[in-house]
């Protein structure tokens, strides 16, 4: 398929999306049980608060204990969705994720806002960027990026249904929205958002967007090329990438995250075992974030569509 | 097939609550520890001193307190038990396997590769195990998810979380503490294996944790101290704390590490090292039986 971006593009929040979703799942299960660390307006897990008290529980500035708690809950059948920042939900709970939720393979979904450089003024500390290279790393677990609002909705109920431990990642500002409701999304397989033959760019969440204006540029410039969204980092779809790479022959990939471990990692642990062709990766160079505004920071840490086009001629000049 | 007559009415594989008397608690005791030392000196690996300590509380809780179904494990009807402290695997197999959740001769494959019994309880490997564990400090946020579901579906389940008191030092015990109080979940009931002793040492010396009780008690708990190998007194403390309402409970039992055996009592060196051939024929002596005599017992 080929996404078409509206004019102006819309611009929405990837955790409401999130937010929305759990409200649905109330309605639809009510085994949906949702846990908050002191942030439930910020996560927007509040929607789900005041429609279901009895199945919502405020647990304080106690991450670690809230990893904990959702693991029992799920252990008695429940589907647990906890949330808080993607630095404390990634970072700080990792122990528990790792022993209590992923050695036991437990039910349990966590929502860690607040991903990426764009978060912007609250600086590195708040800046997660290292979740996926922490979360691909872990057996049973699974890890999704949605790229907007229709998307997070989406990647949220699909979670609730897909058995064991998910990390949801979302950010923090309003993004474009590239999909609409009736966008396809299956857990674990890609999706191609723009049809191509010379190169393709693989991105997932906030990156999606800037790789379909990165498409539209190298349009202009004669050369074809296909975007993949990649938003399920883990199971990853390595058919679609060995395809990507043999029909198109060179590889671009975009996340809002660190280099080491992310996007761009899983992907070249897949292609460099399958068909090894010329890759690029668009991403954080291995460096703390900072204060400033999003886009600004979006500029400054090269994330944006001028850098997949710059990376994709780079790959293309290695490609034979 | 063992030709030994149970020592209660009720048979230690019954689906339910047990409820025997201190005298088969006591004789089952010794059982459980007969099987610690035995499976510890053909594993020849793993932790000795704790277990032994916790044999008796264990018994108290497997035997009398909970209510249990080990051919069911899930069995919607059972109350919930988890040891935070995962490293106790010999006392927790041994536990299991007496009360009838696999044969008790899986124990004599601990820590091996071909067994189910992991060196840390897995979720993964042995029936029974719901939760796993081995990182300290995070079963009682479990046992708190656990109780509040619970409540929510309505069911009686009561939780017993069982912690170490080294583990006490995890500031992760803390929130959960907290969160239980909060929540005033009277369905839990937890139990700390007060020996005082931690890999490096004394624990007061490592890092102190005294007072204890005041300390569950400023978090909103209600603290019961006891001597947790005198049975009777066990049995009375679980009973309380079924009484307790708006509050969670803690038993904090004062154990000797290595009980029963003297020349572990105590030492610190027996926390995590397994007793060589000859230290556990020795041990087995102590305890009433031999080596050979118990091994084909846990065969049979």
């Amino acid at each position: 398929m080929n996404i078409a971006l509206a004019d102006p593009v819309p611009m929405k929040k990837t955790r409401e999306g999130f937010g929305r979703a759990l409200v649905e799942l109330g309605e639809e299960n009510p085994n949906v049980c949702v846990l908050v660390g002191d942030l439930s307006e910020s996560t927007m897990t509040h929607f789900f608060a005041q429609k279901f008290p009895e199945r919502f529980f405020q647990m304080g500035v106690a991450e670690q204990n809230m990893c904990g708690v959702a693991a029992g809950l799920a252990v008695m059948g429940k589907i647990a969705f906890y949330s808080t920042y993607g630095a404390f939900a990634a970072c700080r709970d990792l122990d528990q994720i790792r022993v209590t939720l992923c050695y036991t393979k437990l039910n349990v979904k966590i929502g860690g806002a607040h991903g990426g450089i764009s978060v912007g003024p609250d600086g590195a500390t708040h800046q997660a960027m290292e979740e996926f290279a922490i979360m691909r790393s872990l057996p049973n677990m699974s890890l999704v990026v949605p790229c907007d609002f229709h998307e997070a909705k989406k990647a949220t109920k699909a979670s609730a249904a897909h058995p064991g431990p998910v990390y949801i990642r979302f950010g923090r500002e309003d993004v474009p929205v590239v999909t609409d409701e009736s966008t396809p999304f299956t857990f674990g397989k890609g999706e191609i958002f723009g049809e191509g033959t010379d190169i393709t760019l693989v991105a997932c969440g906030t990156m999606v967007y800037e790789a379909l204006r990165a498409r539209e540029e190298l349009s202009r410039e004669n050369i074809s090329a296909r975007v993949v969204n990649l938003h399920t980092l883990k199971p990853l779809d390595a058919d679609l990438l060995v395809r990507s790479a043999r029909e198109t022959g060179a590889i671009v990939t975009a996340e809002e995250h660190q280099v080491n471990g992310g996007l761009g990692g899983a992907v070249a642990e897949v292609i460099v075992r399958e068909h090894p062709v010329p890759m690029e990766m668009v991403a954080v160079w291995d460096r703390f974030g900072q204060s400033g505004k999003p886009s600004e920071l979006m500029d400054a840490f090269g994330l944006r569509a001028k850098n997949i086009v710059a990376a994709a001629k780079r790959a293309l000049a290695r490609k034979r | 097939m063992s030709t030994r007559v149970e020592p209660t009415a009720i048979p230690a594989h019954a689906r339910g609550r047990l409820a025997w008397p201190p005298d088969a608690l006591a004789e089952k005791a010794l059982e459980i520890r007969r099987d610690i030392v035995t499976l510890l000196v053909d594993s020849q690996s793993g932790h000795t001193g704790g277990p032994l300590g916790i044999a008796d509380f264990g018994t108290v809780l497997f035997f009398h307190e909970m209510s249990l179904d080990p051919a069911n494990p899930k069995w919607e009807g059972r109350d919930f038990w988890h040891f935070s402290c995962g490293h106790v695997t010999p006392v927790i197999y041994s536990l299991m396997a007496e009360r009838g959740y696999f044969p008790v001769r899986d124990l004599l494959q601990f820590r091996t590769f071909e067994g189910h019994c992991q060196g840390h309880p897995s979720a993964h490997d042995t029936p029974g195990i719901e939760v796993s564990s081995g990182s300290l400090g995070q079963g009682l946020s479990v046992c708190v998810g656990v109780a509040l579901a619970s409540r929510l579906d309505g069911n009686p389940r009561r939780v017993y979380p069982v912690m170490s008191d080294g583990e006490q030092q995890e500031g992760s015990i803390w929130e959960a503490a907290m969160s239980a109080a909060h929540y005033r979940l009277d369905n839990i009931c937890a139990t700390i294996d007060y020996n005082d002793i931690q890999i490096d040492g004394k624990v007061q010396s490592v890092m102190g944790i005294a007072p204890l009780a005041e300390k569950w008690r400023s978090f909103g708990w209600h603290a019961i101290e006891l001597n947790g190998h005198d049975i009777p007194a066990l049995i009375r403390a679980y009973d309380e704390a079924r009484t307790i309402k708006g509050k969670p409970t803690v038993v904090l039992a004062r154990t000797l590490m290595g009980k029963n055996v003297s020349f572990m009592e105590d030492d610190y060196h027996w926390h995590g090292k397994p007793p060589k051939k000859d230290e556990g024929e020795r041990a087995l002596i102590e305890l009433g039986t031999t080596y050979e005599a118990w091994k084909a017992r846990m065969l049979s």
